[in-house]
């Protein structure tokens, strides 16, 4: 298992590498079109401590920022007993050195991430729409994905690869509206004082800042995706189970709702990509994340084990095509690990009045509010700010106390 | 001099192999006893919940008695167990025993909406879960730690320090899974 985290490791070097030389390159573009004596690497310094302060922040507060900004919430056992459990049971069947903190996040669409860019401190948030949706089996997948995404340090890589990308795109948008808005100036007096040869650098300059976001975003979102195949195959191999993450994903993508709080930089984070793109087939070559029907396809193809191999093999013949997504350490393991059976109770399709009611009852679980069960069968909902100490239930009128 | 001073290194060359075989035999078996303390404390919880779910499902249930006087044994057999072995055949048994029990279930719709009965039935499909991926992890490390003791050089060492071979946690997967025959 540490070699495949290695040999991830590896690829996410140099990736890392010609992310920051392009950000290099651009800072010294930007600085010699304005002053061609020494000015790109005073250029190239700035770009540096650009990314540097960025990548500080999202070190140590990364997960912090990201949880805030996609609304979610952490919660205890009781809110959600099943997610919890859950969790747990992907904690010990990944080897986790820690329980992942759970979070919900209050919103009706679908979807899942994952944080924390060492695994002793990691988290994994969900939405209650993804609760209201997907069954035991389903959920287990969709959290045995996230879990990977932590295991193989995908958060950590996606976390610096995402803040580089970030950096680049800030510094080109930067260039080129400084160009739009007091180019006139700049280019006038620079080509009064050394003339073609600062013209030609501008040109290269302004090509590579127009090239240079759109080059690093293809580069990252190949390997994210790629990243995206490989924790479908961790998944299966910790849940031995790969319908359940199959018919989750399914769902996930039959379903109408809009994540709000998803934005461009968060979106390699979740499960699926939350930003619904119209033509599916024209985005395939820039989405953060493999058509997902292909990933289904893929994995209700696997047969014969749950290991690392079949779901390469499963790869193989529904792409027809050998790339290999698992590193060759990960192929290595030639153990073969049963697959679960389907389990006896039965899965209960689509959205009903009960799972509708019970994403209410998360959503206000999450929001602090308390419940009584009263022995007329009624759940009461409190409030978190209901002042009284008892309480006449509305159906029966007995009288709850409300002192513990 | 030059004679004493080879026989003094190889000395210590040979005290010093023996220390690293000892240490790494010590880590591989703590590790073995890490992953059997993880599928212990599960175990320890499934015992627990039992008696809970018996007691509930009791009032509902007519013609299980047999199912539920299974549990009730197995659970108690698998208390006692001393050897991992024993354990396992005993956790078998009564996983086989809650399976058939569920499969029952299914003809009780009023126990299947008993909110106290669904949390139940909630921790106890985990807990199986997590001693299904626990056991995994235990018996990789058990196969790690047989198999040094076994290959040369480290069996020497294992020998002489009586490190003695660790039992795999094996559940017979088909008899949990077998349709129960059921009497009216
Ligand atoms: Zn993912």
């Amino acid at each position: 298992m540490w070699e495949l985290i290695e040999a991830n490791r590896r690829k996410s070097l140099i990736l890392f590498f010609s992310l920051g030389l392009t950000l290099l390159l651009l800072g010294y573009f930007f600085g010699s079109a304005y002053y061609p004596d020494g000015g790109g690497f005073i250029g190239m310094f700035f770009a540096f401590v650009i990314w540097g302060i960025l990548s500080l922040i999202s070190y140590f507060s990364g997960s912090k920022i990201l949880l805030a900004v996609s609304g979610a919430k952490e919660v205890t056992k009781e809110v959600h007993p099943q997610l919890f459990n859950i969790v747990e049971e992907m904690k010990i069947s990944a080897s986790l050195p820690a329980m992942p903190k759970v979070y919900i996040i209050n919103e009706a669409a679908p979807n899942a991430f994952a944080t924390g860019v060492k695994p002793e401190n990691s988290a994994v948030a969900v939405t209650a729409g993804l609760l209201a949706r997907l069954n035991r089996d389903e959920l287990q997948g969709v959290v045995a994905h996230e879990v990977s995404h932590i295991v193989n340090r995908d958060v950590l890589f996606m976390t610096f690869a995402g803040i580089m990308l970030g950096s680049i795109v800030l510094i080109s948008e930067v260039f080129l509206r400084s160009l739009w808005f007091g180019g006139g100036r700049y280019t006038s007096k620079s080509s009064k004082s050394s003339g073609q040869g600062q013209m030609i650098i501008m040109i290269v300059a302004i090509v590579f800042a127009i090239l240079a976001p759109i080059l690093a975003q293809l580069l990252y979102f190949a390997i994210s995706r790629k990243r995206e195949y490989l924790a479908d195959a961790s998944a299966v191999r910790y849940t031995r189970y790969p319908e359940g993450l199959a018919s989750a994903l399914e769902k996930i993508a039959n379903s109408t709702e809009e994540l709000k709080t998803a934005n461009k930089v968060t979106a390699p984070m979740y499960i699926a990509n939350p930003l619904k793109p119209k033509g599916q087939k024209l985005s395939n070559l820039t989405s953060t994340h493999p058509p997902i029907s292909e990933r289904v396809r893929i994995l209700r193809s696997m047969s014969g084990g749950a290991n690392y191999i079949d779901y390469q093999n499963a790869f193989n013949k529904i792409k027809k095509s050998n790339l290999p997504i698992i590193p060759s350490s990960g192929l290595a393991d030639q153990t073969t690990i049963g697959l679960k059976e389907a389990s006896i109770t039965p899965v209960t399709l689509g959205l009903n009045k009960q799972t509708k009611r019970d994403t209410g009852d998360i959503m206000m679980k999450v929001n602090n509010y308390s419940f009584i069960d009263c022995s007329c069968g009624l759940k009461i909902k409190i409030p978190p700010d209901f002042q009284k100490t008892e309480l006449f239930c509305p159906r029966c009128g007995r009288k709850h106390n409300l002192n513990s | 001099m030059t004679g004493l001073i080879i026989v003094l290194v190889l000395i210590a060359v040979v005290v010093l192999f023996v220390i690293s075989m000892y240490n790494s035999l010590i880590q591989l078996r703590n590790r073995v006893k890490n992953a059997w303390s993880q599928i212990d404390v599960q175990l320890k919880r499934r015992h627990d919940l039992i008696p809970n779910l018996l007691e509930t499902v009791k009032g509902y249930m007519k013609h299980e008695r047999e199912i539920m006087e299974n549990i009730t044994k197995y659970r108690s057999q698998a208390m006692d167990a001393s050897t991992v072995g024993e354990k396992a055949q005993a956790e078998g048994l009564l996983s086989g025993a809650l399976g058939q029990l569920r499969v029952q279930v299914e003809n009780y719709p009023d126990l299947k909406a008993n909110q106290n009965f669904l949390a139940l039935q909630e921790e106890l499909t985990s807990t199986e879960n997590k001693i299904s991926f626990a056991r995994q992890s235990y018996n990789d490390q058990v196969l790690f730690y047989n198999n040094k003791i076994q290959m040369f050089p480290s069996n020497i060492i294992a020998g002489m320090f009586k490190f003695l071979q660790e039992e795999f946690f094996q559940v017979e997967d088909a008899k949990e899974r077998e349709v129960p025959k059921v009497s009216f």
